[in-house]
């Protein structure tokens, strides 16, 4: 494989990373309020948030992919694949992260949460000084994994036609011929991203880590 | 905005086959990947360090990778190693490598968790090796790989759906093909969304109610 195709199946690479970093900020923040609709006082919006979460992880990436794809066009939003791909995405772990935020925040000890209330903090106090900063630790491990998910996941945006690392090997394997040097080359660069995002996953886990009682 | 349901409910056998093909594709993958997990893991923890080392780049490989590469390289890149498939045996193939890695390391630490104590006590009242396989090693194992094995299995369903990018004819690529042929796109996907979804809850369910009927038997740790 030539110089030429190994510097455009890096930029490919790049692509990737960054619909990937997207999909992670922007579904962790909507999985946040999901999760916090999900665990809520109001009955019929939490209903509404658990549905949300089954339905986002009983189906495969792909098909929401496609169905977010045709959908929004009828709804009259014209936009472009890569958007479509970036929402369908957003989407879908924002259901995985819901999930494991809210293993996170019931896990965090009841006597804290009582403490918080005895010594007279207002809910707002005690949700950003006691249980978010405790359940985003425990809630590390999981989002990372998550994470890592959503890198392998982006692959599949190739198919509705977005340009990343995938579409990118697809394309010049179809124009050189050379369809092994070029999906293993792809699948290198995954596994570059995977091994950088766990390792460093491993550094922030230590860095926050909390002894739980 | 049109919604025509019974436009795409004509093509309703056609749909029909192609739930049965889903299926089908996750039962054979789901016993292969059973098959190719316990197999890797039990040559990583009985075999040799070379042997060891080999089997834990393959799942790294197929662990780190997106499985939609892997059936390209399988698929598209087969060809020039010698390895020509059609879609469906390749389809399988992938599906099938990819479950049994991610098998494999539930498995491994399964084996693992299973109390030295069982194993020795067995030995002492005169257990063959094989017995104490099959009948201490592998149920206590089972039983305690059943949560993160079930989470796998309805992984698995979901990850047919990818074979439709090769043009394997299950749900995905028929019913998306019928949104092709009807301009009926969203029609097509929202039914398609609800067979999934059906499916996986269904899995899902059934999965829980194993978990429950078996922790019966599961030993005090």
């Amino acid at each position: 494989m030539s110089w030429k195709l190994f510097t455009l199946l890096v930029q490919a690479a790049g692509a990737t990373a960054l619909f990937s970093a997207f999909a992670v900020v922007a579904g962790i923040a909507l999985g946040l309020f999901v999760c916090g609709v999900a665990l809520s006082r109001f009955r019929a919006a939490a209903g509404v948030a658990r549905l949300y979460v089954s339905f986002f992880r009983g189906v495969p990436l792909l098909v929401q992919l496609l169905l977010v794809y045709h959908l929004l066009p009828v709804l009259g939003l014209n936009v472009s694949s890569a958007t479509a791909a970036l929402v369908a995405l957003t989407l879908c772990t924002a259901a995985y992260q819901a999930e494991n935020l809210r293993g996170a925040f019931l896990s965090v000890p009841n006597g804290l949460v009582e403490a918080a209330d005895v010594v007279g903090m207002t809910p707002w106090q005690r949700f950003r000084r006691i249980e978010a900063p405790i359940a985003l630790r425990l809630a590390i491990p999981a989002l990372l994994n998550e994470a890592v998910a959503i890198l392998h996941a982006s692959a599949l945006i190739s198919v509705v036609g977005v340009i990343e690392l995938t579409k990118t090997a697809r394309d010049l394997a179809a124009s050189t011929l050379e369809p092994l040097p070029l999906y293993a080359m792809a699948g290198a660069l995954y596994l570059v991203m995977n091994m950088v995002l766990v390792y460093g996953g491993r550094l922030a886990e230590r860095r926050f880590s909390v002894r739980t009682a | 905005m049109r919604f025509d349901v019974a436009l795409v409910l004509s093509y309703l056998p056609a749909i029909g086959w192609a739930a049965i093909t889903t299926v089908g594709l996750w039962i054979v993958a789901l016993v292969a990947s059973i098959v190719i997990g316990l197999a890797i893991a039990v040559i990583r923890l009985h075999g040799g360090a070379i042997v060891n080392t080999v089997l834990r780049l393959l799942v790294e490989a197929i662990r780190g990778t997106p499985f939609l590469i892997q059936l390209f390289l399988l698929y598209f890149g087969g060809p020039f190693i010698g390895l020509t498939l059609e879609r469906l045996p390749a389809g399988l193939l992938a599906l099938s490598l990819f479950g049994g890695c991610y098998m494999s390391e539930v498995f491994r630490t399964g084996i693992r968790a299973v109390p030295r104590g069982h194993i020795e006590a067995a030995e002492c009242v005169g257990l063959s090796q094989m017995q104490i396989l099959r009948r201490i090693l592998l149920p206590e194992m089972l039983v305690l790989v059943l949560p993160a094995g079930t989470n796998i299995a309805v992984g698995l369903i979901k990850e047919t759906a990818v074979l439709s990018v090769i043009g394997v004819p299950e749900l995905t690529a028929v019913i998306s093909g019928i949104g092709s042929e009807t301009y009926a796109f969203v029609e097509a996907l929202t039914l398609l969304s609800l067979c999934y979804w059906a499916l996986v809850e269904i899995c899902a369910r059934l999965g829980r109610t194993a978990e429950q009927r078996l922790s019966l038997y599961r030993f005090a740790a």
